[in-house]
């Protein structure tokens, strides 16, 4: 009958608290992890991270407390060989019982104030020089529209981006997050492109938000410095959400007005007689006018893929799988866009080397 | 039961009811909730299995960035078969079988209130169970989480999320059939003089889930019904193209779902109560504030649902409303710790593998408990809730409370069930294994969460730094698995040893253990009188002037006289009907997938049960 | 629950009970409560849906009050002769509970055949379960009613040829009981639900 000694009790203590500061230190410090929720790189994601540690702190005394006790209860009150005691048969104590009750009340309530003000803090209102960007999620990637006046196109539209968001270091962007509502609106031949649910995330600037069709949810981000900050789709959406990944390059003022700029022109227009210029007549002639728009080509105005106008600008695509400026990876993609994503609404078209060749060029090509 | 006054000769022949009451047929047509509660133990015990393996995949899978053990749909499939299997068809139906087997003995009963509509609940949860596994290998099994959020549940094009539908149907009738049963029991079987403070914790909480079922189940039958419609007759329930609204998904879901995870974990906390008292030879302190804060937290439990949208943009004064209610359910919950430790406190400890089970149940619920508290903080849940963070939360409820506290039943009440002890010797061996095994799984994914590793991932790359401790979760996994392992060894050991189990091995407080181990068919020769809260306690011991206990004089009190006795006694006949109605309903359920003949088919089968269950005689 | 309703009428008789109630009407009530969520969770969807679809047929272009109104009276009136035919089961006077349970019957299947012809003309008028948020709210709501009312018919009917059969228990009244809660609360339910989807006006039906 005696087996919870003291050798093992203590073994097994030191063991659960060992875990737990190992836990805190670890997490405090861990050493590549770029969508860590406790490194904060902006103002919105440190308020919730200063909310978070001091009840990190708080749960630890009550755990320190409770498990505690337990263990001395255990090693004070366990039974002992030759020992035939039986012990007083205590029912209750009712003041003991409502004291127990009130305190960890009590404790909570002091919780729930600074909670409350930073719910309501973080569902306020953006500033007025804040920038507004409608974020999109599709299966598998985001879209992010840039809505403000300020932001309007040579062709006529809003600044559209895919999967890496540009936004101005130390300014407010007020993130409009939702996601398609019909279901047939983004189908490509065969594949049926499905409105679900996405969550939009990058840790290190914000708290998620989910993109549900029909609905408008609003994120506040903002970051200190200049930077690639990493994020993906957190609401379970189908097949590739464990790939469907994000990227936010934050940028200094005056690089943001510069890519601003270059973003409201069209379309670069290759050379002609270029491999380039090949890849462009295959892109009019071919299939990628069905579902993919370029400013400054006639047609070319699909939304059911991203917009690919400045496709040679942006750090990654294909839900941040691949790198824009990496021609292996477009070529990857090109080749088979579900052996990289499974499930990708991107058909296989079974394009020819050569026409591989020039699509590469002419994305490549379009800065 | 029924009283049908036809002479025996002149009853068709199809309506003879089944006499065996031994052998293998028995089995099938049996309506003793004892036999009712070792069908639901093994099968459910079954599904455990079934879903550890799906959880060792997942961890296989993710022990190594980019993992390529399963693909992106077989991981769906396995991550959500994982989820239905470890809450539908493990720990609900475990706890069926712990009320079904324990709540009679308990209370002094014979039997529970409807016997043949107890067999009716196994058997359609069964076929239940192996509708949703039948789907392996009839187009893909579901794929969209437990949770089945739509329209993601709605469009997705394999057969899975129909099969998850049906299959959640046929089960959920099984436990609203099963809940009104045991729930009448409790209320209406209760031995003379067993008062409503007299009742045991263990039936109590019993009590409280099976009115949680009652009401929560038919929520999620709506919407599961809404579900199945958009999926399989083209209504637009949660068609957003059309202006149907997702949300109402997650809504009947979590009014539902939240709700389900104290019909999870009542029952191990009415595990703790039964266990710690008797190993620490003290009454539970302050029973009926556990007893009221059970019955508050099932209360509660149906105003926090929305802590699971805190994401979804419910808007600052839902969010705040439903954080506040999620803090205040943390207060019944920590009155029932700090009751324990006051139970053990100044008691005479003795650590059998059932009491460790239970001190540790409650240290790792602790920790799931105040990971819960922060989910509060519905600021932090923007960042924590879908990944990880939330993941080890609930694994140390469920795992560190609910498997550890069914584990503690297990040991505890084996030897009343089967006559015969599981070895202590390996007992805490599987203790250790599966301690550590659960720290070391479930511990680094609040790390992991915190870092940014999204749950329902298949994949995730080396960049992010998630790979040491995705490896250590991966080697707690299969070291849980290990202590699983040794479990199946002492139970198949003990079941080939001597039937030589006392009727009372633990010095118990509670009437169960007034009776032979195993009981006899009939439970108690005679009805015992209740004249106090842990009436066979008293019945062993009276108290000296200090306050302590000690055991009456031999001869001075009714003592425990197993067997022999209960010629007299008139018990429910066994019944095919049961069976072949829960058959009909789950072709039924094939019959909405494969075609209407089917279906057809299936009802006719339920009609004849039900009129056979109506028609047929009492027993002879 | 037609299962828990025709057996073990003898929780209550043969033995005390800890409550005092028997034990299948204690079973009954907690069906009836569960089935009270069931339905609310139902009609919640309705009501939600309430003016959301985005196109006809609306409820003013199918509903006709008037006929709906005359066949919710006939189900009303069922619930009097369910009454009669209990008081007169407990009377043991099987002659007129089989009448009244008839009566019952006959009531509650002009109630379903009045659904099915409302279910029709709906159709026909381009109202389909498919068409719009209107029609799958109103057809699974009121089907699942209908269904409810199909089962009680069945339990009656199942009575009545019990009762021939000479296969209904010594207090016969308590069966009847049984099955009248259950038939009562079915009544009780359509009232809710014909005046949440027929009497109070939508919205903006037109939208």
């Amino acid at each position: 009958m005696r087996s919870g000694g003291k050798g093992t009790l203590r073994k097994r203590v030191l063991w659960v608290m060992g875990l737990v500061a190992l836990a805190l230190v670890v997490a405090a410090c861990a050493p590549h992890a770029s969508q860590d929720t406790l490194k904060p790189q902006g103002p919105y994601a440190r308020e919730i991270k200063s909310l978070f540690i001091p009840v990190l702190w708080v749960a630890a005394a009550v755990f320190l407390i409770v498990e505690g006790g337990i263990v001395w209860i255990i090693v004070k009150y366990r039974h002992r060989k030759g020992r035939d005691r039986m012990p007083a048969q205590t029912h209750g104590n009712t003041r003991l019982e409502i004291g127990w009750t009130i305190a960890p009340a009590l404790v909570l309530a002091v919780v729930m104030v600074p909670t409350v003000a930073t719910i309501w803090d973080l569902a306020s209102k953006p500033p007025s020089n804040a920038i507004n960007v409608t974020v999109t999620g599709r299966q598998w990637w985001w879209k992010f529209e840039y809505t403000d006046p300020d932001m309007k196109t040579a062709a006529g539209g809003q600044i559209v981006t895919a999967n890496e968001m540009v936004i101005p270091t130390g300014r407010t962007v007020y993130l409009t997050v939702t996601a398609d509502s019909d279901p047939g609106a983004h189908t490509t031949d065969g594949l049926p492109g499905f409105a679900v649910i996405h969550s939009f995330w990058v840790p290190e600037l914000a708290g998620k938000q989910d993109a549900i069709p029909t609905r408008e949810n609003h994120i506040l981000m903002q970051a200190d410095h200049p930077g690639i900050y990493h994020g993906q789709c957190a609401e379970f959406c189908g097949l590739s959400h464990g790939i469907m990944r994000v990227q936010v390059r934050a940028v200094t003022p005056q690089e943001f007005d510069a890519w601003v700029a270059n973003q409201k022109l069209d379309a670069l227009t290759p050379q002609p007689g270029t491999l380039a210029a090949t890849g462009m007549q295959d892109f009019t002639g071919g299939q990628c006018i069905v579902c993919h728009a370029i400013a400054g080509i006639p047609n070319a105005t699909a939304d059911a893929g991203p917009n690919l106008t400045h496709f040679a600008s942006r750090g990654c695509f294909a839900g941040c799988l691949l790198d824009n400026q990496n021609a292996d990876d477009i070529r990857r993609w090109l080749e088979d866009p579900a052996a990289v994503k499974p499930g990708a609404k991107m058909p296989n078209y079974h394009l020819s080397p050569e026409q591989i060749d020039a699509l590469v060029a002419y994305l490549m090509s379009l800065k | 039961m029924s009283s049908v006054s036809v002479p025996a000769e002149e009853r068709p022949g199809l309506l003879r009811r089944p006499t065996a009451v031994t052998g293998l047929w028995s089995w099938f047509t049996t309506v003793d909730h004892k036999k009712i509660g070792i069908l639901y133990g093994l099968t459910a015990f079954v599904f455990f299995l079934v879903g550890g393996l799906e959880a060792l995949l997942i961890r296989s899978q993710l022990a190594q960035p980019n993992g390529k053990l399963l693909t992106a749909a077989q991981y769906d499939q396995v991550f959500t078969m994982h989820g239905l299997t470890m809450v539908f068809l493990f720990v609900m139906p475990m706890s069926a079988a712990f009320l079904n087997y324990m709540i009679p003995l308990m209370i002094g009963a014979r039997d529970v209130a409807f016997p043949r509509l107890n067999a009716f609940s196994y058997w359609l949860f069964l076929f239940g169970g192996l509708f949703l596994y039948s789907s392996f290998f009839l187009g893909g099994a579901p794929n969209g989480g437990w949770f089945g959020y739509a329209p993601n549940s709605t469009t997705d094009p394999s057969p899975g999320m129909t099969f998850y539908a049906l299959g959640l149907l046929l089960a959920g009738i099984a436990s609203t059939a099963g809940a009104i049963n045991l729930g009448v029991t409790v209320l209406n079987m209760r031995a003379p003089g067993m008062s409503f403070f007299r009742v045991p914790v263990f039936v109590w909480m019993g009590l409280v889930v099976q009115m949680l079922l009652a009401f929560s189940l038919p929520i999620i039958t709506v919407a599961l019904i809404e579900l199945l419609f958009d999926r399989r007759f083209g209504t637009h329930f949660f068609d957003p193209a059309v202006g149907g609204d997702p949300l109402l998904w997650q809504h009947l879901f979590w009014l539902f779902g939240h709700p389900e995870v104290y019909i999870l974990i009542l029952p191990a906390f009415g595990i703790f109560s039964e266990v710690l008292p008797v190993f620490s030879r003290k009454p539970l302190f302050g029973y009926q504030f556990v007893v009221f804060s059970g019955i508050s937290i099932g209360f509660i439990g149906f105003g926090v649902w929305a802590h699971h949208m805190f994401a979804v943009g419910l808007g600052p004064v839902a969010n705040t409303a439903f954080g506040i209610s999620t803090a205040i359910i943390a207060v019944p919950t920590g009155v029932k710790i700090f009751n324990w430790m006051a139970t053990m406190h100044g008691g005479d400890l003795r650590f059998t593998t059932a009491m460790l089970f239970s001190v540790g149940g409650v240290m790792n619920f602790v920790i799931g408990g105040l990971s819960g508290v922060t989910h509060a903080i519905v600021p932090a849940d923007y960042q924590q809730t879908d990944t990880y963070y939330i993941v080890a939360h609930f694994h140390y409820v469920l795992f560190g409370g609910a498997v550890l506290g069914i584990f503690s039943g297990l040991f505890y009440w084996w030897p009343k069930v089967f006559g015969r002890m599981l070895g202590e010797k390996l007992g805490k061996v599987q203790f250790w294994l599966m301690v550590i095994g659960l720290n070391l799984t479930f511990g680094p994914m609040h790390i992991l969460g915190l870092q940014g590793m999204i749950r329902r991932t298949y994949t995730y790359p080396a960049s992010l730094g998630l790979t040491f401790w995705n490896q250590v979760a991966t080697v707690g996994s299969f070291t849980i698995a290990a202590g699983v392992l040794v479990f199946v060894v002492n139970a198949v050991s003990s079941l080939r040893g001597p039937k030589d189990a006392p009727a009372d091995p633990w010095d118990g407080r509670t009437l169960e253990w007034m009776t032979s181990s195993p009981p006899p068919v009939h439970n108690f020769d005679e009805i015992p009188t209740v004249h106090a809260l842990d009436e066979f306690w008293h019945r062993k011991y009276t108290e000296d002037k200090s306050g302590r206990p000690v055991p009456v004089q031999a001869g001075a009190s009714e003592q425990p006289h197993p067997g022999g006795g209960g010629h007299e006694i008139h018990l429910p006949g066994p019944s095919y009907w049961p069976l072949v109605g829960a058959l009909g309903l789950q072709l039924v359920g094939y019959g909405i997938i494969y075609g209407w003949w089917l279906a057809f088919v299936g009802a006719a089968l339920l009609l004849v049960g039900v009129f056979g269950w109506a028609l047929e005689p009492s027993a002879e | 629950m037609a299962q828990a309703a025709v057996e073990h009428h003898g929780g209550g008789s043969e033995h005390a009970t800890s409550t005092g109630l028997p034990s299948t009407k204690l079973a009954m009530w907690l069906f009836l409560a569960s089935d009270c969520l069931f339905f609310g969770a139902l009609i919640t969807s309705y009501v939600l849906y309430r003016g959301a679809s985005v196109q006809g047929p609306f409820p003013r272009d199918v509903f006709d009050i008037p006929y709906t109104s005359v066949s919710s009276f006939v189900l009303l009136g069922s619930s009097l002769t369910m009454v009669l035919a209990v008081a007169a089961a407990q009377r043991r006077d099987l002659g007129r509970m089989r009448i009244w349970l008839l009566a019952t019957a006959m009531l509650g299947m002009t109630f379903v055949g009045g659904q099915v012809y409302e279910f029709t003309r709906f159709y026909n008028e381009g109202l389909s379960l498919s068409k719009n948020l209107f029609g799958s709210t109103f057809f699974v709501l009121t089907g699942f009613h209908g269904a409810h009312v199909a089962i009680g018919i069945l339990m009656l009917l199942s009575l009545v040829s019990f009762s021939y059969a000479d296969k209904l228990p010594e207090d016969a009244g308590f069966p009847v009981e049984m099955i009248g809660l259950y038939w009562h609360f079915v009544d009780i339910v359509w009232i809710v639900i014909f005046t949440v989807v027929y009497l109070i006006p939508t919205g903006n039906p037109g939208k």
